[in-house]
C-alpha cells in the first residue's frame, strides 16, 4: 500500500536556509545541502526547496546548490519559488529536481501549467496554492499571501488539474503559523474536488495534528511543514512511529 | 564500465549521481562503441512509450541493446526503460518494444479500484512473490522496504518474470528479471538507501564495480 508522505520544506535565500534552524551535529545549520541530507537520513519522504531570493545572482546560486543537493540526496526533490516560465522549469529539472511547484507564475499565466505538463508530464507539475477565507469563500492569494487575487480556490484548482497539474499543495493562510492543526475544512473541499495527490500545509504544531489529518482525510497524501521540523518540535522518525501505531501506513 | 544510455529521453543527473555515490564507474552515452564495450547497460527513460521507442530506433540503439543483452550482458531498465524491455505497449495505441521479456505494458486504469489515483506516485513496499528466489539485484534488500514509484502503466502477462510487486489496489509489477535482463518500474535513484543498495547489487553482478 502506498505510504503517506512527510515532507519538510526548506526556504532558501541567497544560498542559505532561512528561519533559524537549530540542529545538533550539523556543522553548518543553514546549508541546504547539510540540512537536506539530515532530513533524508532521518525519514523525510521528499524535500521541498523554496527559493525566496529575488535577485538574479541569488537565483544562480540557488541552482548551483540544487545541483549539489541532487548529487548527494536520493529522494524526490520538489523545487518552487520564482517559477514563471518553461525555461525556469528546465533550469531546475536539469539540476536534478523531480517536480516543480508553481504558484504566482501560474496565476499570472495559467497556460504555464498546461505547457509544462505537456512537456514534462503531469507528475512533474505541482500547483501550490495559498488560500484564505474571505467572507466565507476560499480565495487564492498571490505574492506570498499578501494579495487577494479574487480567484475562487476550488474552481482555480480544478481548472489547473484540468490543464495537467499533477499534485496540489494546499497552504491555508488561516491556519499557517497558528500551530493548532491543519485546515481540515479547506483540505476536505479540495480532496472532494480533485483526484490528484493533495499535500496539506499550514498549521501543524504537533504529532497529533498529523494523525488527525490522515485519519480524518484519508485522501490527503502528504503533510508538509517547515519550522516544527527545523526546531525539532516534531522529529520525523518519532512522528512516523506514532503514525504507524495509529494505523497510518508510512515508510520506515 | 557501465553504460547509461542517453537517447534524449529524460534527465539523467540523479541517476548518474547515484551511481557516482556508490563508487561505480559509469559513462552516460549514446555511442554504439561505448555501449558494446561496457560491462553492463542501464536503460533509463521517462515520458511516453511511443516517443522513447521511436528515439531508440532512430539512433539505431534498439538493435545494439538487444544484441548486447542477448549475448548475456547485464541490462537494467528503469521505469519507462523497464517498460521498453517488453514486447509491446498499449499506451496511446499499440507500440513495439525491445521484446527482451515476454509480456506487455497496459494501463493501470480499469485494473485498480477507481478511487485510487493515477499515476501511482509515492513510496510503496516491495513484495517478493512466494516460491521464487530473490532476484540478485535485491541481494541487499528485504521484503517490505519501500521504493519510489511514478507511473500510470504497468507490465502485464509476465508472471514468470515478476520478482517483486507493490500493492496498489492490485499487486502491480515492481521488478522483473529474465536471466541477465532486469527491469525496475520504480526509480532506484530516488529510493534513498534502498535504491542505492539495488544499484550496488546490479553493479556487482559478475563481480564488477
Amino acid at each position: 500500500m502506498i505510504t503517506k508522505r512527510i515532507i519538510p520544506c526548506l526556504d532558501v535565500k541567497d544560498g542559505r536556509v532561512v528561519k533559524g534552524v537549530n540542529f545538533l551535529g550539523l556543522s553548518d545549520v543553514s546549508s541546504p545541502v547539510e540540512l537536506g541530507k539530515y532530513y533524508s537520513d532521518n525519514g523525510a519522504d521528499e524535500l521541498v526547496f523554496y527559493d525566496i531570493t529575488a535577485s538574479a545572482e541569488g537565483r544562480k546560486l540557488f541552482t548551483d546548490i540544487l545541483c549539489e543537493v541532487a548529487r548527494t540526496i536520493f529522494i524526490p526533490l520538489t523545487v518552487g519559488g520564482g517559477i514563471n516560465t518553461i525555461e525556469d522549469f528546465d533550469r531546475v529539472l536539469k539540476c536534478g529536481a523531480d517536480k516543480v511547484s508553481v504558484n504566482s507564475g501560474a496565476i499570472k499565466n495559467p497556460e504555464l501549467v498546461k505547457e509544462a505538463a505537456q512537456k514534462y508530464g503531469d507528475q512533474c507539475v505541482v500547483l501550490s496554492c495559498d488560500i484564505k477565507r474571505v467572507d466565507g469563500a476560499f480565495r487564492i492569494f498571490a505574492k506570498g499571501g499578501r494579495e487577494n487575487t479574487g480567484l475562487e480556490a476550488i474552481e482555480w484548482i480544478k481548472r489547473c488539474v484540468g490543464m495537467g497539474a499533477g499534485e496540489i499543495v494546499v497552504n491555508s493562510i488561516d491556519t499557517d503559523g497558528v500551530k493548532k492543526g491543519f485546515d481540515i475544512e479547506m483540505l476536505r473541499a479540495v480532496c472532494d474536488a480533485v483526484n490528484v495527490p493533495v499535500i496539506a500545509s499550514g498549521g501543524a504544531g504537533k504529532t497529533e495534528d498529523f494523525i488527525t489529518l490522515f485519519k480524518t482525510l484519508p485522501k490527503v497524501d502528504a503533510g508538509l511543514a517547515a519550522s516544527i521540523f527545523h526546531f525539532k518540535e516534531v522529529e520525523i522518525p518519532k512522528l512516523k512511529e506514532e503514525l504507524s501505531e495509529n494505523g497510518i501506513n508510512v515508510r520506515k | 564500465m557501465i553504460a547509461v544510455i542517453d537517447y534524449g529521453v529524460g534527465n539523467l543527473y540523479s541517476l548518474k549521481s547515484s551511481f557516482d555515490s556508490i563508487g561505480a564507474k559509469i559513462t552516460v552515452t549514446g555511442d554504439e562503441k561505448e555501449i558494446r564495450k561496457a560491462s553492463k547497460i542501464v536503460l533509463p527513460g521517462v515520458g511516453a512509450f511511443k516517443d522513447a521507442a521511436f528515439k531508440l530506433k532512430e539512433c539505431g540503439l534498439d538493435k545494439v541493446i538487444k544484441e548486447e543483452a542477448n549475448s548475456g550482458k547485464p541490462l537494467l531498465g528503469i521505469c519507462l526503460g523497464m517498460q521498453l524491455l517488453f514486447e509491446k505497449s498499449y499506451e496511446y495505441g499499440i507500440h513495439e518494444g525491445l521484446a527482451l521479456i515476454p509480456g506487455s505494458i497496459k494501463p493501470m486504469a480499469g485494473v485498480i479500484p477507481p478511487e485510487l489515483k493515477i499515476p501511482h506516485i509515492g513510496w510503496n513496499a516491495l513484495h517478493f512473490p512466494k516460491g521464487k528466489g530473490k532476484s540478485p539485484i535485491f541481494k541487499y534488500v528485504n521484503e517490505g522496504e519501500c521504493v519510489y514509484f511514478v507511473h500510470s502503466y504497468y507490465a502485464a502477462n509476465c508472471d514468470d518474470y515478476i520478482f517483486a510487486t507493490a500493492e496498489y489496489g492490485e499487486e502491480i509489477t515492481a521488478e522483473v528479471q529474465n536471466k541477465n535482463i532486469f527491469g525496475c518500474q520504480f526509480h532506484p535513484e530516488k529510493s534513498g538507501e534502498t535504491g542505492l543498495k539495488i544499484l550496488k547489487a546490479f553493479c556487482e553482478l559478475g563481480d564488477l564495480l
